[in-house]
């Protein structure tokens, strides 16, 4: 390095003055750009920043100029050094972004491959459908009962004002334990479950009941001797049966859309009175289909309306054998078939299709229906 | 029940141009659902009668033939030979001169098959000479239709005749409506759904004629059982009259075959006003008809050939030589009405609806009858209907009028005091007294509206009003249900599911969340499957509930555990080529205790129903039931989820089984302990023992080889079965957060070699112990057997983490914690490391 020489005139100091800096800088600008990959960038960085480029040495001739143009020169060379820096800094995150996507692109794959892996587990719909409809009631304040599927003949006939003589209580439908003196029997409905809260529950009772039932029919496309129903029922002063209309209406409407009503039709049941049939008014043509032979409708048959369940207000011979004062409380109590409601909702057309545990058919409706 | 438009509409005024449907509709408007309407005959076209005039026999075919002319009126004929018609026809039971139906060309038959003119045999065949069963009016083999002499002319509308085109109303009736069982019944629930009036036939008391003969006396011992009997004895009765073809056509059509006049015109008037008739052959009877209970060891050939064996709680019709018929459920063969009956006694009663309903179920015996008397019928009826049969009788069976005879005793009537608000409070709809009132009044109700609450007589013919919510209930439906509005009950706040509710969701979704697929098997068990999962005699699993009327005879048992079901429905699965199936279950069995019998009690209590049993009956009641758990059960064969690409499949093994069993605790925060155990029908050798705080709760592991193969299931499947109620009842509610400490972790691995019968999980609980509170985590990586390793020993390798809440560690103290827990396992197990 040379000594410092107050005598010397900075323009006499050829590589410090602006001409010949600017082409250090174009020179090298030109270099950075003409750089193809971070590699080539490095080499260029060091010949134009390196200790050996133009630029440095040039500055090292900034100590030997005096004072007076130091300050001159020095601010030249920042300008200088601080447009290649620029330079170079854009182009590193030119050239990191070119890289990093062509990464990407080297490493892609064929991602439908991707099949095959994914859990196969799945809950079968008569136990998410009686969640459903649990959680339905449930939002409405009722309590969720249940019953053993064992059941006494008291609670799953006589309680229910089911005499000893009623049709129902033969071995023809109902399944008895030991004998047909036994008192005991597969529940035939979950009925009895109702008597056990009314037995057990505080009033007013708001319950929902889903469960397992059995019946002596043998298994077909239709009919399963192992079936499933929900019942509702809700014990409370000045219970109506416009009361009863409401609920099934908010119930069809939260399973099967806004606006679906149901209807009531004259029925018997030895445990209700007045007894109803429950349709639900067709979910998928809404009554369109009827007497419109253009769009027929495969849900409804054409009918505009689906047969759901029973219903009915609680008959008062109910209320007295479980000890409520028919003349403080009035009730209501309705039940639908699970597989059925299944059916018409999912378009099951067999039976069996719930009762073989065939994977697929679980599979189908993953954790919920 | 099936109801002839036609028929009804003898009764009770239907606009002419109401088709079957919309009288369906009518009814469903009252409540009577209506499941189907037919037509009579599914014929159209020009059906005519004729009269067979001349028959050729063609003998030149392989069968033989008639070449026929037949009369068909002078508007029915063709130009060449006006008024008549040539038809060939292949059958022949009739002669020249007879009554027949003739198919003119166009006419369209039951099958879409149109009639034409064409040439057969060679000969014109002008049309068809009919068939009961070409008509589709009935099965009769018996060739061609004749209708008796003299009730056509030649060229009469056939349709009318046969009761051709009349449409049939298929109607279901609830077991609470007996009275509707008739087309009386049918008729008045039609009047009222139009607000129109009603004639009621059930009031006409047939005009008979003077009496003239030797009465058959009438007697019941039992007035409980039969409070009315009526007897109607007729002479003269010819037993070749043929029943008139109307009665026959309506017989036909509510499904009744014809037998002969007296029997059929029984079952006429039954249909017609809903009272049940026998006739008894009149000179068959000695002495006098009684109803009276059966004695023991007396026996009755019923009219279907069966030879019954009668009780004390059957209640018969006798005379004083022999059982003459099951009360109001079937007749008996010996005095039934034959072809050289002459005489006719007709028994017309009244009896207790529950006797005739016992006896029907006890004799396995339902009859048009016993339907009817065991819902109820007018106690009024026996002595019209009675009277309209022996006025049948008299027209068109020649027979002459011998007298009556009848005990009885008189009816307490039924009256209700009725409050006229009542039908309002109970739909939560306003019906004004006027209409209330009215609705009873078309009931047939006399209504007294002077006082209040109301006194309301029902009528005879409605038996199933006998309180006031019947009433209440008939007001609403003939008002109309669908003038019920909807309004939603306010139910007082509510807590949602309750805890056990949620946490057995949350197990279901758990199990499928890891792949396992829910299915809901039948509980039905039987021995045989026992037997093939190698369960021993004397496991109490097979001290099952038993039914009595089990479907198959093979499954007469109720599950004790869920293997069988999910057994069966992997061997489904398999047969329908899945290899890699996860099933799981979750669901109730029933567990006798050991001194609860599989067949229940043999007088189980009977609590009283017009009161809430005592305690001490609920507590009998429960007593009956087997304790019904919850199981949880999961079988498992070949890979629990698919494998990478690539990448080989790895099978569900013993261990998957255990941990899921383990992994469901976690999720619901309980410590399953594992320990060696040894139960049907897992693998001795590979079969864990399921603990909650030393409770056995169940098993998990390899099912045993010999057990597959008995159930044809593939080698190592894998299967889980446990007690989810206990599980759940364990459950940790509110789970607690643990200490996130963030100071660095230390990790050491240790391998130490234990006798190869020491359970790893006995020597990870001894480190972990010694190891203190500085370890974080523990988890055993591989066991390894072998040459590395002294005979009969084996090499248990764990991953321990250290951690402490407020430092980072130094490494004195770990490898101090790490040693501790070596020393400790070495004094308990004679562990060394390796
Ligand atoms: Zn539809």
């Amino acid at each position: 390095m040379s000594a410092p020489n107050k005598s010397f005139d900075p323009v006499e100091v050829t590589t410090l003055s602006p001409e010949v800096l600017a082409g250090f800088v174009s020179e090298a600008i030109s270099a950075i750009s003409a750089a193809n990959s971070l590699d080539e960038l490095k080499e260029v960085r060091l010949a134009h920043t390196g200790d050996r480029s133009p630029l440095s040495l040039a500055n090292r001739e900034i100590g030997a100029l005096p004072p007076a143009a130091k300050a001159e020169a020095g601010k030249r060379m920042g300008e200088s050094r601080g447009a290649v820096n620029a330079a170079l800094a854009a182009r590193t995150q030119e050239l990191e972004t070119l890289r990093d996507a062509a990464l990407l692109i080297e490493e892609s794959v064929d991602v439908t491959t991707a099949t095959g892996v994914r859990a196969q587990g799945g809950r079968h719909p008569l136990t998410t459908i009686q969640e459903q409809i649990a959680d339905v009631f449930v939002a409405l304040g009722y309590q969720l009962a249940e019953g053993p599927e064992i059941e006494s003949e008291w609670l799953n006939f006589d309680a229910l004002n089911i005499a000893p003589d009623h049709p129902a209580r033969t071995m023809q439908d109902t399944f008895f334990i030991g004998s047909e003196d036994s008192g005991i029997v597969l529940r035939t409905h979950t009925s009895p479950v109702q008597i056990r809260s009314m037995l057990n529950r505080e009033l007013p009772i708001y319950v929902i009941c889903p469960g397992r039932v059995f019946r002596t029919d043998e298994l077909d496309s239709t009919h399963s001797p192992v079936f499933h129903q929900v019942e509702g029922l809700v014990i409370d002063k000045g219970i109506t049966m416009a009361d009863l209309k409401g609920t099934l209406d908010h119930f069809a409407q939260s399973m099967f859309g806004e606006g679906i009503v149901t209807r009531l039709r004259p029925s018997y049941f030895p445990f209700t009175e007045p007894s109803a049939e429950v349709d639900l008014q067709c979910f998928v043509c809404r009554g369109t289909s009827v007497d419109n032979p253009d769009a027929p409708c495969r849900t409804c048959r054409s009918e505009g309306w689906i047969e759901w369940g029973g219903c009915g207000m609680v008959n008062p011979k109910v209320l007295v054998a479980t000890g409520i004062d028919p003349e403080i409380y009035s009730g209501f109590a309705f039940g639908m078939g699970l597989e059925r409601t299944l059916m018409f909702r999912h378009g099951i057309t067999d039976m069996r299709d719930m009762v073989e545990g065939d994977v697929r058919f679980t599979r189908a409706f993953g954790l919920g229906v | 029940m099936k109801i002839p438009v036609s028929w009804l509409r003898e009764f009770v005024e239907i606009p002419e141009n109401l088709s079957g449907r919309e009288v369906s509709e009518l009814l469903l408007s009252v409540g009577f659902e209506v499941e189907g309407v037919d037509t009579v005959g599914d014929v159209r076209g020009p059906l005519v009668v004729g009269r067979v005039k001349t028959i050729e026999e063609l003998t030149d075919f392989k069968k033989p033939i008639r070449w026929c002319t037949v009369e068909v009126g002078a508007a029915n004929g063709n130009d060449a030979t006006p008024g008549i018609r040539g038809i060939v026809c292949g059958a022949r039971n009739f002669s020249e001169g007879d009554l027949v139906v003739v198919a003119l060309p166009g006419t369209t038959l039951p099958g879409d098959f149109t009639i034409a003119t064409r040439e057969t045999y060679g000969h014109i065949s002008d049309g068809m000479i009919c068939s009961v069963r070409e008509l589709g009016i009935g099965d009769e083999h018996d060739g061609i239709l004749i209708l008796p002499a003299g009730s056509a002319t030649p060229g009469d509308n056939a349709f009318p005749i046969l009761g051709l085109g009349d449409e049939v109303l298929d109607i279901s009736v609830t077991p609470d409506r007996g009275y509707a069982l008739s087309m009386r019944g049918m008729a008045r629930e039609a009047a009222i759904a139009q607000r129109v009036s009603f004639n009621d036939p059930g009031l006409v008391l047939a005009d008979l004629p003077e009496a003239g003969g030797t009465v058959i006396p009438a007697a019941s011992d039992d007035y409980q059982a039969c409070d009315l009997l009526v007897l109607r004895t007729l002479g003269n009765y010819n037993p070749a009259a043929p029943t008139p073809d109307f009665i026959k056509a309506r017989l036909a059509a509510v499904g009744v075959r014809s037998i002969s006049l007296a029997v059929d015109l029984t079952n006429y008037v039954m249909f017609e006003l809903g009272q049940p008739l026998h006739a008894f052959d009149a000179d068959k009877i000695t002495g006098t008809i009684r109803a009276r209970w059966a004695k023991a060891g007396e026996t009755l050939e019923t009219l279907d050939g069966v030879k019954r064996d009668l009780t004390t709680e059957d209640l018969v019709i006798a005379d004083d030589a022999r059982v003459l018929s099951l009360a109001g459920v079937m007749g008996g063969a010996y005095s039934e009405i034959s072809e050289t009956t002459t005489r006719v006694v007709l028994e017309a009663a009244h009896f207790d609806p529950t006797v005739i309903a016992k006896m029907s179920r006890r004799h396995k015996l339902s009859s048009e009858a016993s339907r009817r008397l065991e819902r109820g019928v007018d106690r009024m009826l026996p002595p019209v209907a009675s009277a309209r049969f022996a006025q049948l009788l008299i027209e068109h069976g020649g027979a002459t009028f011998e007298g009556t005879s009848s005990v009885e005793q008189a009816p307490d009537p039924i009256v209700i005091s009725f409050d006229p608000n009542l039908p309002g409070q109970v739909a939560g709809h306003t019906y004004e007294s006027a209409t209330v009132e009215k609705i009873l009044a078309s009931l047939g109700c006399s209504v007294d509206t002077s006082k209040s609450p109301w006194s309301v007589r029902t009528p005879s013919w409605r038996p199933d009003l006998a309180a006031a919510i019947d009433l209440v209930e008939e007001v609403i439906r003939i008002d109309g249900y669908e003038k019920v509005p909807a309004t939603l009950p306010t139910a007082p706040a509510g807590r949602g599911l309750t805890e056990l509710q949620k946490l057995q969701r949350r197990a279901g979704l758990h199990l499928a969340g890891r792949g396992l697929v829910e299915v809901r098997n039948y509980p039905f068990v039987g021995v045989a499957e026992f037997d093939a999962l190698g369960i021993p005699a004397s496991d109490s699993r097979r001290h099952a509930v038993q039914l009595a009327n089990a479907l198959s005879d093979e499954q007469p048992l109720m599950r004790t555990t869920l293997l069988p079901g999910l057994t069966g429905a992997l061997a489904r699965n398999i047969s329908r080529g899945f290899t890699d199936v996860a099933l799981f279950e979750i669901a109730s069995v029933s567990l006798l205790s050991a001194d609860q019998s599989a067949t229940g009690v043999t007088n189980p209590p009977r609590p009283s129903v017009l009161q809430r049993p005592s305690a001490t009956d609920i507590e009998a009641l429960e007593a009956l039931l087997p304790e019904q758990p919850l199981h949880l059960g999961a079988l498992l064969t070949g890979a629990l989820k698919p494998a990478a690409l690539g990448a080989k499949p790895t099978p569900a093994s013993w261990s998957d089984a255990i941990d899921i069993a383990l992994a469901l605790g976690i999720e619901l925060g309980v410590e399953i302990e594992v320990s060696a155990g040894e139960y049907a029908p897992w693998h001795p050798g590979r079969c864990a023992a399921l603990s909650i705080n030393g409770e056995l709760i169940g098993y998990a592991g390899e099912l045993a080889p010999k057990a597959l193969e008995n159930l044809g299931l593939p080698k190592r499947a894998v299967a889980l079965e446990l007690n989810l109620s206990a599980l759940l009842a364990a459950a940790n509610v509110v789970a607690s957060a643990p200490a996130i400490w963030t100071f660095p972790v230390a990790k050491e691995d240790i391998a130490l070699v234990v006798k190869a019968d020491v359970a790893a999980t006995d020597v990870l609980n001894v480190v972990r112990e010694a190891a203190g509170e500085l370890l974080e985590d523990i988890r055993l990586f591989d066991v390894y057997e072998g040459s590395q390793v002294a005979e009969g020993h084996k090499s248990l390798a764990f991953a321990l983490r250290f951690r402490a809440q407020d430092r980072t560690l130094a490494a004195d103290e770990v490898s101090a914690a790490r040693q501790a827990g070596v020393d400790a396992a070495a004094k308990s197990f004679g562990a060394s490391l390796r």
